[in-house]
């Protein structure tokens, strides 16, 4: 039985350990590269955030546009290892996840354990397949990033890895 | 001399855009299928099963086989009897952004690499052109993801190096990509040439089908990484297992007395590319 996920809490993350698979149902920000530079860049400029960060689940994704009657193209994780300079702050702004595909750096995995949180993996290079767990896609921020931007996508049974837990256990040697 | 109309062009380049990237290349996905016939870990074998049904996916409703559509990379074989009375680069350039723009592909394109203050956008394909004999035209669409091309590797041995020496380094480079650019790879390498031809080669490995036999000597080699690679157990999207690589193609060129260029380019499993004759 593949256990589903809809609440994801920080109560359920301390449980999970590196390797187990989960599908979940909920809502996922995106927010890649350039989207990371610009939420860096605010919280150093101490600006408002175009939305808050407290409890999110982040997808690094760029997805392809939705071809007609679709809620989006494909829609695969790209490499989180391009994000482990940011990743540490927006563990401190209190964001509970992170979805990638990729090992992180010793720092991201001490943040991880810090904060207690989760970084996922997800089915890398199959975006058609993700794509169809999308049941609505929505623009909060960033539209002049084109598919940089971010978007919440409400998800269905999306598989997750845990591929670094709140203890810092790994799925990657 | 042949005439070739520009609307033929066109139309071929267009069709191949759609189709290399909603279409898993033949020779790519029975090689998964034979991975997942010989993995036996859990988790790999989930990521196996994923990866060949993303493939069904994308084919039967026409979306992008990842979402990482790439930069277009373009060989071009020009023959020298054609005559079309246009630049074909830009014909091909253009027509792969329509493509891309039409078949609901990604823009990935950042105009300025340094300042990147622009919106992704869909050109320019990169275009690399071989004038040959005849009266044909070969368009061949390799559109690189980059999450693989950021693994790409090349490094000048001196000409005494062994071959251990440079098998070393190809098998420490796919370390180095780890689980991060979609493994079980497919690993193209060139050899000889100067640096930068070597790491054209490289990328023009990956258009050989995995399936098709290399010469003798080469096929050793091929075998020979392929095995050292499997033996890193990356596995499939990193979950460990037997298959790290699912085929590796060598190509070489003659190169100076002085030096021996040897380049990795790595692509991930959603290796996509195809070729039209006009």
């Amino acid at each position: 039985m593949e256990k589903v996920i809809r609440h994801l809490t920080k109560d359920v993350i301390k449980v999970l350990k590196a390797g187990d698979f989960i599908l979940f149902s909920g809502i996922l920000y995106t927010a890649r590269d350039q989207a990371h530079k610009k939420l860096l860049d605010l919280i150093k400029a101490k600006k408002p955030l175009p939305f808050d960060l407290k409890d999110k689940v982040i997808y690094y994704c760029g997805p392809t546009p939705a071809l007609h009657g679709q809620v989006v193209g494909a829609c695969g994780p790209t490499t989180s290892s391009r994000m482990d300079s940011f990743t540490p702050q927006l563990l401190s702004k209190g964001i509970l996840a992170m979805i990638g595909k990729g090992q992180r750096c010793a720092e991201v995995i001490a943040a991880i354990k810090k904060y207690q949180a989760v970084y996922f993996s997800t089915y890398a290079g199959c975006g058609a397949l993700l794509s169809q767990c999308v049941k609505s896609k929505k623009l909060i921020c960033f539209a002049e990033l084109g598919t940089e931007a971010v978007f919440a996508f409400e998800v269905e049974k999306f598989p997750l890895i845990t591929a670094i837990d709140a203890q810092g256990g790994t799925i990657y040697e | 001399m042949r005439k070739v109309s520009v609307k033929i062009i066109e139309d071929k380049v267009k069709s191949l855009s759609i189709k290399v990237n909603t279409h898993l290349r033949p020779d790519v996905l029975s090689a998964l299928k034979k991975a997942l016939r010989l993995e036996t870990k859990t988790l790999a074998r989930k990521a196996l099963n994923a990866i060949i049904k993303n493939a069904e996916i994308a084919q039967e409703k026409s979306i992008a086989i990842c979402q990482d559509t790439g930069l277009p990379v373009v060989f071009l074989e020009l023959g020298a009897e054609v005559y079309i009375g246009q630049n074909i680069t830009e014909i091909i350039i253009n027509s792969v952004a329509q493509a891309y723009r039409q078949g609901c592909l990604r823009a990935s394109l950042q105009r300025d690499p340094i300042l990147r203050q622009y919106k992704p956008e869909y050109k320019p394909a990169i275009v690399h052109t071989d004038i040959v004999n005849g009266g044909k035209i070969k368009i061949s669409l390799l559109p690189k993801g980059f999450g693989s091309e950021n693994k790409a590797q090349v490094k000048m041995f001196n000409p005494t190096s062994s071959w251990d020496e440079i098998s070393d380094f190809i098998v420490q480079s796919v370390a180095l990509a780890g689980a991060s650019a979609c493994p079980p790879y497919i690993i193209g390498i060139g050899i000889g040439g100067t640096q930068d031809f070597a790491c054209l080669l490289a990328k023009k490995a990956l258009l050989l089908p995995i399936d098709k036999k290399s010469n003798a000597k080469i096929a050793a080699m091929e075998t020979n990484l392929l095995q050292r690679i499997n033996k890193l157990k990356i596995g499939a999207m990193g979950l460990g297992g037997k298959i790290t690589c699912l085929g590796i193609k060598i190509l070489t060129h003659p190169t100076h007395i002085a030096g021996l260029p040897a380049a990795v380019n790595i692509s991930c499993h959603a290796l996509r590319s195809g070729s039209v004759v006009i």
